[in-house]
């Protein structure tokens, strides 16, 4: 079974959505946490329709239809959405207007949209499919699952699969996490990223799409080779292990690596695991990063799909997402290492087609 | 790759009932867990009934032997009691003997501990524990550690059919290879949220719900959790092992019609039924009884008896709501009716629909009202269909 992606798309707080050109150059913010960069949301959606949705269900339908755009596909034999706290907007409009009316004069329509497969199942309903339709919330784990599930259906025989990330950050929930150090306590500049070396990451947002087919097409981006997750590894010792076998177990070897995205969030504990991976497999590796241009979500390792899946058709390595001075050459194989507050990590190999 | 997938471990929680042959008991004596709020702090206490499990979350912590200090939300406990069940019913001893996952549903998450500390969360300069049980995957967590699993984890929320896809996620997880076994289900506990959002929807009944009833009146909230152990042909074999059921076939499909209601013609919840039976290599003829979604809403019987009759013609298989006994424990629903239906299999009864008296009148079909005992039963189609047209239908098949 081969997994091709065949259509990305990308609403970040970067300027991604340009599909005509790959990442010009950094967005600089000097903030709380980095936001999603609106789009023109009347180029996409008639404003009536617009009128009730939120904000990540407008750019998960964005999102989708580029995605299916570039893979020439208007009917996707699934439609997967990992996101790790689904409609957070709707959530908190609904929760907060029942306890201050003390559960009086509540309308439904926030409650509807707060629905976790809130996204999935309106790009369902927008373009009439009928077929398979699946949410996953699980922290860091809510895109992998998701594109798991996908590569399942391309190995049960099904053609062409549409897979997203969906997070959005609020004030409240943003302030919220804080107090547990989870984020930074102050406001950070993204291009310092990785000198704070304080306690907590930097926040974000995010919505990236693509569509997963089992056969090439002249816009095939990459292929997705593999995927592993693990829960709460008890030390560096044990992911270094599942480093190995993960690489065994697709005959591949950290020579053939010729680049690899990490997911250093500027929080001191968790890059340090990075740090200690990448020092013992890849110290001559060109080592390229990406929260400093999307901050960290549950879904963030959506983005770093998307920036690996562009890297290898492009082949062009944008210098503003290095993490050291190796020089990269022809990209073959990327390595993505992600992980979510050392809860849920995942490895991800793209290859060039 | 496993050309069966066997289930082997149970294990339930509802408002009839503390553990499986609790429901089974009920379920037999038509005992309704359907009542009076008691357990939660809302305005609506003593106007809109629901069914409560019959356990605070004092006793579960005592039981479970957990500390307060972990920030188990009532979900995590609910899901870790049944879960546990689960396991110790497969007789799995050594949990990471195998290759073992776990991937639970739920539609409420943390909504239970973040509407009661929202204020604090938000007011206070210290941090709250249950901040980080507020995310849908902190269950699954609670239950994965609890039970040592690390292996593959995942959480499904698709609305009411959560832990029916959770079934279906594993089933395909150990077909693809991928894991030797799983435990799948979900836990759903009220909240004021939950509450409040299907009230504003119209659709909870003021009285105890009448499913497939031309006076239906909509539907009463359920809480509770169900999961089952599911292992791959190869591992039953060499394990020994005597499974409760096949999980034969599982399909799902989308209604694409509206964001909460069903088509009229229940044309999602048709498509997954038909492929379910085509996944399962069955004929219409093969269903012996269909424990149907049947939530008392007029909007879902009505759209569910619809598809029933578009897929089963004149032929409809016998079929029943329990419902009426548990209320709708939504992510939970699922696998809590899949384990009702492995015990029509192996009881070879037929649980009844409660409080069914005047057939609607758009079309005969009249669900079972008395318990069936004695009845050959060797394949059931289970229901579920959910908010945002998720439909979902599994066969079980005696073993």
């Amino acid at each position: 079974m081969k997994a091709y992606i065949n259509g990305t798309a990308s609403l970040s707080p970067q300027n991604s959505l340009d599909y005509n050109e790959f990442l010009k150059g950094i967005v600089e913010y000097e903030d709380d946490f980095l936001k999603s960069i609106k789009p023109n949301f009347k180029d996409y959606i008639k404003p009536i329709e617009a009128r009730r949705m939120s904000k990540t269900v407008k750019n998960g339908i964005i999102c989708s239809e580029i995605a299916m755009l570039e893979a020439e596909i208007n009917m996707p034999d699934a439609i997967i959405v990992g996101t790790g706290l689904g409609i957070l907007s709707d959530t908190e409009k609904f929760l907060e207007k029942m306890l201050n009316d003390n559960e009086q004069y509540l309308t439904p329509t926030s409650f509807i949209q707060s629905t976790h497969n809130t996204v999935a199942a309106q790009i369902a309903l927008r373009i009439k499919c009928h077929n398979y339709n699946f949410t996953y919330v699980n922290r860091g784990f809510s895109f992998e699952t998701a594109l798991q599930d996908g590569m399942m259906h391309l190995n049960e025989g099904k053609k062409n699969v549409l897979i997203g990330g969906a997070d959005e950050m609020s004030e409240h929930y943003f302030h919220i996490v804080r107090k547990n150090g989870r984020w930074k306590k102050i406001a950070i500049k993204n291009t310092e990223l990785l000198n704070y070396k304080t306690e907590g990451a930097i926040c974000g947002e995010g919505v990236n799409f693509f569509v997963l087919s089992s056969e090439k097409k002249k816009n095939t981006y990459a292929e997705l080779k593999s995927l592993k997750t693990f829960y709460k590894p008890k030390n560096d010792k044990e992911i270094n292990k599942k480093l190995l076998s993960f690489l065994e177990n697709n005959n591949i070897n950290i020579t053939d690596i010729d680049l690899v995205i990490t997911g250093q969030s500027g929080d001191k504990k968790g890059d340090a695991i990075y740090d200690n991976i990448l020092n013992n497999n890849f110290i001559e590796k060109p080592v390229a990063y990406f929260k400093h241009l999307t901050g960290d979500y549950q879904t963030s390792s959506s983005f770093a799909f998307w920036l690996g899946a562009n890297i290898l058709k492009s082949q062009k390595v944008p210098d503003f997402i290095m993490q050291n001075n190796k020089k990269v050459k022809k990209v073959k194989n990327i390595l993505i290492y992600n992980h979510y507050f050392n809860i849920n990590n995942s490895f991800m190999l793209l290859s060039v087609i | 790759m496993s050309k069966k997938i066997y289930i082997t471990g149970i294990g339930a929680l509802t408002a009839i009932g503390n553990n499986v042959s609790e429901n089974f008991i009920s379920l037999k004596e038509k005992k309704s867990g359907i009542g009076k709020i008691t357990q939660l702090d809302t305005i609506h206490k003593d106007e809109i009934p629901v069914a409560e499990v019959k356990l605070t979350d004092d006793e579960l912590l005592k039981e479970l032997d957990l500390k307060k200090e972990g920030a188990y939300t009532r979900i995590s406990l609910l899901g870790i009691k049944a879960a546990k069940e689960a396991i110790k019913d497969a007789k799995i001893s050594d949990i990471n003997e195998y290759r073992t996952g776990i991937i639970s549903a739920t539609t409420g998450a943390g909504m239970v501990a973040s509407e009661k500390y929202y204020h604090d969360f938000l007011n206070t300069d210290f941090a709250n524990d249950f901040i980080k049980t507020h995310e849908a995957a902190d269950h699954t967590e609670k239950i994965a550690d609890y039970l040592g699993i690390t292996e593959f984890m995942t959480t499904i929320s698709t609305a009411c059919s959560s832990s029916a896809n959770a079934m279906m996620l594993g089933a395909r997880l150990i077909k693809n290879g991928i894991l030797d076994r799983v435990i799948v289900g979900g836990a759903d506990a009220h909240s004021k949220f939950t509450l409040n959002g299907f009230n504003t929807l119209m659709i909870l009944d003021r009285k105890p719900c009448k499913p497939f009833d031309n006076d239906r009146k909509g539907l009463n909230l359920g809480e509770g959790a169900a999961y089952l152990v599911l292992e791959s042909e190869e591992l039953v074999k060499k394990e020994g092992k005597t499974p409760h059921a096949i999980l034969s076939g599982y399909a799902n499909a989308n209604d694409a019609y509206h964001q909460t209601a069903s088509s009229p013609e229940g044309y999602g919840g048709s498509l997954a039924m038909q492929q379910a039976l085509d996944n399962s290599n069955l004929k219409i003829e093969d269903i012996d009884y269909i424990n149907v979604h049947g939530t008392g809403t007029a909007n879902n019987d009505l759209s569910e008896g619809r598809a029933m009759i578009t897929i089963f013609g004149n032929n409809i298989p016998k079929f029943s709501s329990t419902k009426a006994y548990t209320g709708h424990t939504l992510a939970a629903a699922g696998s809590v009716e899949a384990i009702y239906s492995i015990l029509s299999l192996q009881n070879k009864m037929i649980f009844p629909t409660l409080r069914f008296e005047t057939p609607m009148e758009e079309f005969n079909l009249i669900p079972e009202t008395d318990l069936i005992e004695n009845i050959d039963i060797k394949h059931i189609m289970s229901n579920s269909f959910g908010f945002g047209g998720n439909g979902t239908v599994i066969i079980l098949s005696k073993s």
